[in-house]
């Protein structure tokens, strides 16, 4: 009895935090360069533990973490190349993580988060506007956020030539809160 | 013996075209068996932006012959041969409109917009779709094969009227006139 009490306290931090989300209606995407040729991917696994109410911004936190073998490109190829050990090496690191250590309202329905997205081993400070709009009993998180690929060794050896993919990728999330 | 030549832009035209198609022809063929690497995509890049270039110039000189027009075929070929002629000339533009084409829809079906010369990006001709990819690639390879056996006789039968019939046919696409 006291271990199950222990065990529903331990669980319920994680159920306070844990928002649903609509999973046919958020995305995590995003666009690389090849010489100028937009490229777009997106990453069919994650989990987002989100607790996000536009009245309190500053209260909502987020933790998202992301299946790396889940990635989705134009071909099969791709895909396959993208999971080796020059690009994500989804074998050893097969989750990426971000989680939100600050969101602050920029007005209307404009906010800004500050946050650590952890990929490939590698931890960095991450910042960017999104917008929350609220219809039909939804939550819409949306906004880009760019990153540089070789910062987190995404595309190793001769790929960390940004000549040929360019250096920056932008991120694009999209997440349907419930309520 | 008289010969009726191409007119200087129409000769500029076809040797470019040439040199593009036998250039692409050969890299397209060391890009199948070539690893991902960035100098992979870099050549494959160069491939689809002269690939553009071709399906251009085609649309020009097509224009261009049917504007100005063409020297007629030398007088004494005749029934089947002025056919055969025609026909081969017409398979030839046919393809050098179809190969590239078949290389953008591919581009297109695979999800990797062309972007020519890294400055200006082409409309997509349709969704993508890996199977229709699959399949464009296909095509695009059968394709060139074909104009490499229509490329072989067309100079096969430019060479035999040259030198077998000796009707100066090599002079109608030369950049120099015959010294008389």
């Amino acid at each position: 009895m006291r271990l199950l009490t222990a065990l529903t306290l331990a669980t319920l931090p994680v159920l306070a935090l844990a928002q649903p989300i609509d999973p046919a209606k958020s995305q995590i995407g995003f666009t690389m360069k090849q010489l100028n040729v937009p490229v777009d991917g997106q990453f069919k696994a994650f989990n987002a533990n989100i607790d996000f109410n536009p009245a309190k911004a500053a209260a909502g936190r987020a933790d998202i973490t992301i299946q790396t073998g889940s990635i989705g490109l134009p071909t099969r190829d791709a895909e396959s190349e993208a999971k080796k050990k020059e690009w994500f090496n989804a074998a050893q690191f097969p989750t990426a993580r971000f989680v939100t250590s600050s969101i602050k309202p920029l007005g209307g329905d404009r906010y800004q988060f500050n946050g650590k997205l952890t990929i490939k081993g590698t931890t960095r400070d991450v910042s960017a506007p999104f917008t929350a709009k609220s219809a039909g009993g939804l939550t819409l998180v949306e906004g880009v956020l760019p990153i540089s690929r070789t910062a987190y060794k995404i595309g190793e050896g001769e790929w960390a030539d940004d000549g040929t993919v360019a250096d920056q990728v932008q991120i694009k999330f999209k997440v349907a809160l419930r309520g | 013996m008289q010969t009726d030549r191409y007119s200087p832009p129409a000769i500029a035209m076809h040797w470019l075209a040439a040199l593009l198609i036998v250039g692409l022809f050969a890299l397209g063929l060391y890009l199948g068996g070539l690893p991902l690497s960035p100098s992979k995509f870099k050549l494959i890049a160069w491939h689809k932006w002269l690939g553009i270039l071709v399906l251009a110039l085609t649309a020009l000189r097509l224009g261009y012959r049917f504007a100005k027009g063409a020297p007629p075929l030398p007088a004494h070929l005749q029934g089947l041969m002025r056919t055969a002629a025609h026909a081969g000339h017409s398979l030839l533009y046919l393809l050098m409109l179809a190969i590239p084409l078949t290389g953008w829809l591919m581009s297109s079906a695979y999800g990797f917009p062309v972007v020519l010369f890294k400055l200006w990006t082409l409309p997509d001709l349709v969704g993508r779709n890996e199977a229709l990819g699959d399949l464009l690639m296909t095509v695009h390879s059968w394709l060139n094969w074909t104009l490499a056996a229509c490329v072989v006789g067309h100079l096969a039968a430019a060479v035999k009227h040259h030198f077998v019939d000796r009707d100066g046919t090599l002079w109608r696409m030369s950049p120099h006139a015959p010294r008389r």
